[in-house]
């Protein structure tokens, strides 16, 4: 009975432009990316800062302010022609590095209106209050939190569990983590893998973006890859990461590629 | 319950919140323009005292004798035509027009906001009453009980001259300004409120329980008194799109709060895009008094209304809480005065407004401590929220301060809806529109959770209908 999983989050030779607001001219920062994670699965992307990751999780939920080539497929369907918000409701879900305030917008009144958006139906005020206290009390976030503008004056540990708590809510098909571990204290970190952990249950899918080796005592990865200036170089099993950390990026580097730039 | 559902609800007990009933039948007819030969008709007509007609007539030499603001808006201002205006009070049977000459836009949004066949019609003018309702009769005999005067301000004038005379034109002389010298010659209608010393009135009163009162004149006049140690609550305005065929309304509104007592004034204007909205507002507040103006203005072409507070007694305490929508082709000049003439008065004033397409809203404050005004606070924050390439706001503040021992606090910020927003609420699943209505709907909340349930409600959905269809 042990199947193969299925696909849930695909890309193949993924190329992700950005107009340079100088010169006018398109600039490629993710040159051809192919990834594949399958349900259940938890696959790590490092890599060093300015390599493009940011750009490349962006691109993925549909920012526009990127122009992307190739193909994206979620859960064996093409999204990449799809706005953002079409991406979120099939089961594609970025926690971001830098959650962006709302003010004036309970964090109650932002959750439900994800949650209908995802479901596709209004959620019963009832069901929708016992649903987000099990949820606060799993992230042990506290109550005060339902009632306060979204992400406005949270402190950095603050925005990352309400990331994660976003993620358990939202249930998705795959689920991108860009940059979730930084900036967070030992105990915070510990909060988060936890979710990381609960959140990807067999039928879900995630790759975490990151830079720091020290989640990964937390979060075991099936696959990790090292990201460079716009390429995947290396592919591995959770071995890579602390090689990685023994030996920083340098023996990994490639020749600069002509063109290549910084995210 | 979808919003829809809730509104829904919110409209079943309207038509019993309107009471409107024996009509006055005023048959006048005066020709375009306002001279001394108007004036006396109108207030012939009304059967007034002389020293109210004596008051009319040297109004409007003010009025004819002042100058047009030299600020603000000129291009706008330089629109209206005095001579082409009607000055006196139309019966209501020929204020009526047809319902087929409201404009379809009035119309839809009728439709989308569910209001109920009866009271479109009184909206748009189409009728001007309703059948009196058991609701109201039960909310005057409790004001009655307490000693609460409530009625339109001609009523007031007939039955309680004293008090009128004690007051009328006290708060905002006629000479303050060209439009308030103008309702002053030609005033009708508003209302006039009398809170006897110690009476709290539990509900908040509203311009739909007045009688035999245009619900929103062209000039009218409201007065509202409250005794010492006294509290009340006025609501004014509806957020339904009120369609008027005169394009200029000039109200004036005088509030007294005597020592202790509290006033809060709340108002909701939804004006069709022809009116030029043109509103002075002033509060008086004696010691320990505590007045609030909540003003929310949305619709007319061009709105000047800075509401203003005189705090004249120690310990006084004023705000001003307004938020102002400026869509295609309309100009919001909106802000607040806040005069601090006694020790140890406190004041805050939270502006916020929205600018959308090729709207413009200018936040005109001006906080002023008098000599000898001694440890007084104030805090002024003025929120701008651009949507578009080509939405503008302006924020024109003046601080005049004569003391030393002062706490003064100014923040004005001018936001554009970020991209950055809306990208994090769409990759949570909402669209477009969803997205840019919630962030707008999070930068009125401030003002929308000092609304009354109903009124909060109404004024979201009404925020959603003018969101429709933007292009950020």
């Amino acid at each position: 009975m042990s199947e193969t999983p299925r696909t849930v989050f695909a890309c193949r030779d993924l190329r992700v432009a950005v107009t340079d607001s100088e010169t006018g001219q398109a600039k490629e920062i993710v040159h051809g990316v192919d990834l594949a994670v399958r349900a259940g699965e938890k696959h790590v992307l490092m890599g060093p800062n300015g390599s493009g990751k940011s750009t490349l999780a962006a691109a993925l939920m549909g920012h526009p302010a990127y122009r992307v080539q190739g193909e994206i497929l979620l859960d064996g369907e093409p999204v990449a022609d799809l706005p953002p918000h079409e991406r979120a409701r099939r089961g594609m879900f970025l926690g971001f590095q830098y959650p962006v305030a709302v003010p004036g917008v309970p964090v109650a009144t932002f959750l439900r209106a994800a949650l209908a958006a995802r479901r596709g139906r209004e959620i019963p005020v009832r069901e929708f209050r016992k649903e987000l206290a099990a949820a606060f009390r799993r992230l042990d976030i506290p109550r005060d939190f339902m009632g306060r503008y979204l992400n406005d004056g949270f402190s950095g540990g603050e925005k990352k569990r309400l990331e994660i708590l976003q993620m358990l809510l939202l249930q998705p098909v795959f689920a991108l983590l860009d940059e979730t571990d930084s900036g967070l204290d030992i105990d915070a970190l510990k909060v988060v893998s936890d979710g990381i952990n609960a959140a990807a249950g067999p039928d879900t899918g995630v790759l975490l973006i990151t830079h720091y080796q020290r989640i990964l005592d937390h979060v075991r990865p099936d696959v990790v890859h090292v990201f460079m200036d716009g390429r995947v170089v290396r592919s591995g099993g959770p071995e890579l990461a602390l090689e990685l950390e023994e030996r920083g990026y340098d023996w990994l580097r490639e020749p600069a590629p002509a063109g290549g730039g910084e995210a | 319950m979808s919003d829809r559902q809730q509104l829904a609800g919110l409209n079943e007990d309207y038509a019993s919140r309107y009471g409107f009933h024996d009509p006055e039948d005023y048959l006048l007819k005066a020709p375009k323009g306002i001279d001394h030969a108007v004036v006396e008709m109108i207030s012939r007509k009304k059967g007034e005292p002389d020293w109210m007609r004596a008051i009319r007539h040297q109004a409007l030499d003010t009025f004819l004798s002042l100058p047009m603001p030299r600020w603000g808006n000129q291009e706008l201002l330089g629109e209206i035509d005095f001579a082409d205006i009607h000055y006196y009070v139309k019966p209501k049977g020929e204020q009526a027009r047809d319902w087929d000459d409201v404009p379809e836009q009035i119309k839809k949004t009728f439709d989308r906001l569910g209001v109920p066949e009866a009271e479109r019609k009184f909206l748009a003018g189409v009728t001007a009453q309703y059948e009196s309702e058991v609701v109201y009769h039960s909310i005057r005999e409790d004001l009655e009980k307490q000693g609460v005067l409530f009625m339109d301000m001609d009523s007031g004038l007939r039955e309680h001259p004293d008090i009128v005379r004690k007051w009328f034109g006290k708060i905002i002389p006629p000479g303050d300004n060209k439009f308030a010298a103008l309702n002053t010659a030609a005033w009708s209608g508003g209302s006039f409120i009398y809170v006897p010393p110690g009476v709290a009135v539990k509900i908040p009163l509203q311009a739909y329980f007045r009688i035999n009162t245009e619900n929103m004149g062209q000039f009218e006049r409201t007065l509202i008194i409250a005794d010492e140690g006294s509290s009340v609550h006025y609501i004014e305005g509806c957020t339904a799109p009120t369609y008027s065929s005169d394009s200029l309304h000039a109200a004036v509104v005088e509030l007294v709060a005597l020592p202790n007592a509290r006033i809060r004034y709340t108002t909701i204007q939804n004006w069709s895009t022809n009116v030029f909205n043109l509103v002075t507002k002033r509060a008086h507040a004696h010691r320990g008094a505590v007045v609030e103006w909540v003003d929310g203005n949305l619709g007319s072409k061009l709105t000047m209304k800075y509401p203003a507070i005189v705090l004249r007694g120690e310990g006084a305490h004023g705000e001003v809480l307004s938020i102002a929508f400026a869509g295609h082709g309309q100009h919001q000049d909106a802000g607040a005065k806040m005069i601090h003439a006694a020790p140890r008065t406190t004041s805050r004033i939270v502006s916020k407004s929205i600018s959308k397409d090729d709207g413009r809203s200018s936040y005109r404050g001006l906080v002023q401590v008098l000599r000898g005004a001694k440890g007084c606070r104030t805090n002024v924050e003025c929120d701008a929220l651009l949507i578009g390439e080509r939405a503008r706001s302006d924020t024109y503040p003046t601080m005049d301060v004569a003391e030393d021992d002062v706490s003064v606090e100014h923040e004005a910020r001018v936001s554009k809806l970020a991209d950055e927003q809306l990208f994090y609420l769409q990759s949570r699943g909402l669209d477009e529109d969803q997205a840019r209505l919630m962030v707008v709907n999070g930068f009125i909340e401030p003002f929308v959770k000092e609304l009354p349930m109903e009124y909060a409600v109404e004024l979201n959905r009404l925020i959603e209908l003018e969101m429709e269809g933007s292009v950020g």
